[in-house]
């Protein structure tokens, strides 16, 4: 069991049971659709507030898929065959973590357009939209990890992850938003999308390294 | 000198010294925090000139800017703790990571309420989205989720290690989250209301703020100090030298009753 394994692996199952891919794309749509009604159908002024919403949304939607990402295998033990494998622990958190991105974090990435042409996003925001979603999501699955880490075995994870992982979602979201807005706006975003690219960068390197600390203090028995 | 501090280092590593250690130094911290404390609060309050623009309210700083600046210290405190845990498995550490947690949160909650206070009268609004307060804000929801995970794991070493990774996590984070609300802010929010940057304060003003800044410190000793021993007794009660301190006379148990 290797890090290449663990990552067909985890593809195959995630696409065995297709339905519940569908989840965090369904309630990304959902959260988006009830901003209109509970604020305002005004095309202009969901024009403002829509990079906003769709990185709040697609935020939450991550936050909600990341429940899948060890739980089943904390179930049925795989994990601590995992733990257990004389392999770096680091890699094969990262090929589960890539393979929650493709499932969870790249449809949100595609399905953002279609979000932005609900909510009336103006002409230049499409492109920082997707581009920061892109580069943005993996951060969040890759922080992610950490809080499905610290709350594996835990019966009230749950509620407890948010609590955990939000505060580091910060930057991510300000910079996302930010460069959407300048889109927008029509000045340049390269700025902000560098500054997420320098998070992805840092997260890729410590985030694995934490998970899997945080998983063996927490699968420990 | 360095053998005597490794020492001292090894010896805080064991709870039953580091019971008597801080029993024997824990007084000296609250007699010089109260002292400090009293001197920097009366002189702020009564004898500092008041600020040119700011009239009288400024007073609160006195209380604001050492409860900030302590909040602030006490998570790189409590991430220390949990590397220092972590790395070389000493328990102490990890009780004293845990009892920063909650300090660390009320003190930054005094932070956010001076502030707000302070807020009224100067911007004419409790609460602005301002850098400064929105980091201290997310400050308080790191110190939150670590307060969270203590709560939630049963097992008191795999709370203390799970919140000892968080805490580490949390402290990278740090600098990143204040830099990204600084920029934040200025790409989202024209100028309407700026801080008046810390100026070259007048003396008479700076110096008891220096008072108060030590004095809270010194009292955050103390009230570390003072929640660990807590936590020793009740972690150690079944271990004979907390029996025997217990039942024996307050007078020879340095400073236990305290």
């Amino acid at each position: 069991m290797n890090a290449v394994s663990i990552f067909k692996r985890d593809l195959l199952i995630a696409f065995r049971n297709r339905g519940e891919l569908l989840n965090p794309l369904m309630f990304f749509l959902m959260v988006a659709s009830l901003f209109p009604l509970a604020v305002s159908p005004d095309p202009k002024f969901l024009g403002l507030i829509a990079p906003g919403v769709i990185w709040v949304g697609a935020l939450l939607a991550t936050l909600l898929s990341l429940d899948l990402l060890f739980k089943s295998d904390y179930e049925d033990g795989s994990l601590e065959q995992m733990l257990l494998v004389p392999q770096p622990l680091m890699l094969l958190v990262l090929a589960k973590v890539l393979v929650h991105w493709l499932v969870a974090g790249l449809p949100l990435a595609l399905m953002a357009p279609l979000l932005g042409l609900m909510l009336g996003l103006p002409e230049g925001g499409y492109q920082p939209l997707i581009i920061s979603l892109l580069l943005g999501t993996p951060v969040l699955s890759l922080l992610g990890s950490i809080g499905a880490g610290l709350t594996v075995g835990l019966r009230k994870g749950g509620m407890l992850m948010p609590l955990l992982i939000l505060p580091l979602y910060i930057p991510v979201l300000i910079f996302a938003a930010s460069a959407v807005q300048s889109g927008v706006d029509g000045n340049s975003y390269s700025g902000h999308l560098a500054f997420i690219g320098a998070y992805l960068a840092l997260a890729v390197v410590f985030a694995p390294l934490a998970a899997s600390a945080a998983l063996r203090i927490t699968t420990a028995r | 000198m360095w053998q005597a501090l490794t020492r001292l280092y090894h010896k805080l590593g064991s709870p039953k010294w580091f019971y008597q250690i801080s029993g024997r130094c824990m007084p000296w911290f609250l007699i010089a925090g109260s002292g400090l404390m009293a001197v920097g609060i009366v002189w702020g309050l009564a004898f500092a000139p008041a600020d040119y623009l700011q009239g009288n309210s400024f007073r609160i700083i006195y209380i604001h800017v050492p409860a900030a600046m302590l909040s602030q210290s006490a998570y790189i405190m409590m991430a220390v703790a949990g590397v220092v845990g972590l790395v070389w498995k000493i328990k102490m550490s990890f009780i004293v990571g845990k009892v920063i947690a909650p300090i660390g949160a009320s003190v930054a909650i005094i932070a956010l309420l001076t502030g707000a206070i302070w807020g009224k009268p100067t911007w004419g609004t409790y609460w602005v989205w301002d850098a400064r307060l929105t980091s201290m804000l997310i400050l308080l929801f790191l110190y939150f989720g670590v307060i969270a995970i203590h709560n939630a794991i049963e097992s008191e070493e795999m709370a203390n290690k799970a919140a000892a990774v968080l805490a580490i996590v949390g402290s990278i984070n740090i600098p990143i989250i204040k830099y990204s609300v600084e920029w934040w802010n200025t790409l989202h929010q024209p100028a309407t209301i700026t801080l008046t940057k810390k100026p070259t304060m007048a003396p008479e003003m700076f110096i008891p703020l220096a008072l108060t800044i030590i004095g809270f410190y010194c009292w955050f000793a103390f009230w570390v100090f003072a929640r660990t021993r807590n936590e020793i007794l009740l972690r150690e009660h079944r271990t004979k030298w907390v029996k025997k301190l217990l039942t024996s006379k307050p007078a020879n148990n340095n400073g236990a009753s305290t």
